[in-house]
């Protein structure tokens, strides 16, 4: 599983960052985490605003830090 | 990047049917020029007609957004609705009194009423800062 945290660097996507790696870490999947700081890359995912998470090429969450259990049932799926 | 780039602030998505006749492309260039003067962000319609998965989620999750239609036929909202977005304020530009037809000549006076009809719509939401990516920063909320 491909996670992409989408973030120029603000407080907002560092703290998405660390509830998209506890959520990894705490469910026990398989996923490598990266954090995508370039702009033009993230304006290839067509999002309107930052932090994003995207999970295999699906973006999940836009403009929001989403819960532990948001990113958990992602997961699942 | 600034660590209080997403603080304050909010970011009014502006959604236009910009179709084929005149009031279609009202709608376009009302969001154009609301954009450039800083009431909210144009965003791309056709990404959420193609169900790309960036726009369809950035329309679901974004805390204000206008939709605007030119005519009765709602493409806009259908859209919208068959993407499973949620249709937050919404103008048909037709019911501003603006008839439809085919004359591509616009009008400044008619896309002045189409921007003064959408600040109605959304009321006090519309305070959003300047474009964010294409200022530097792709946060939601500079």
């Amino acid at each position: 599983m491909e996670i992409k945290v989408l973030g120029p660097g603000c407080s907002k996507c560092k703290q998405t960052e660390k509830v998209v790696r506890e959520a990894v870490a705490e469910s026990g999947v398989a996923a490598n985490v990266e954090k995508v700081t370039d702009l033009m890359k993230i304006a290839g995912y067509g999002v309107f605003g930052t932090p994003a998470v995207v999970i295999d090429d699906e973006v999940k969450s836009v403009g929001k830090i989403p819960t532990k259990e948001d990113v958990k049932s992602w997961l699942k799926k | 990047m600034s660590d209080t780039c997403c603080t304050g602030g909010n970011n009014v998505m502006i959604l236009a049917c910009s179709g084929g006749s005149n009031v279609g492309q009202l709608s376009n260039q009302a969001a154009v020029e609301l954009t450039r003067e800083g009431f909210g962000k144009m965003f791309c319609l056709a990404g959420i007609g193609g169900r790309l998965s960036g726009f369809v989620q950035s329309a679901r999750d974004v805390p204000v957004m206008v939709a605007i239609d030119g005519c009765q036929v709602g493409c806009a909202k259908a859209i919208l609705a068959n993407a499973q977005v949620p249709l937050q304020h919404y103008l048909v530009i037709t019911d501003e009194g603006i008839e439809k037809n085919k004359n591509f000549n616009l009008e400044q006076a008619d896309i002045d009423r189409v921007k003064a009809a959408v600040k109605r719509v959304v009321g006090d939401s519309g305070t959003a800062g300047p474009a964010a990516v294409a200022n530097g920063c792709s946060c939601s909320s500079c």
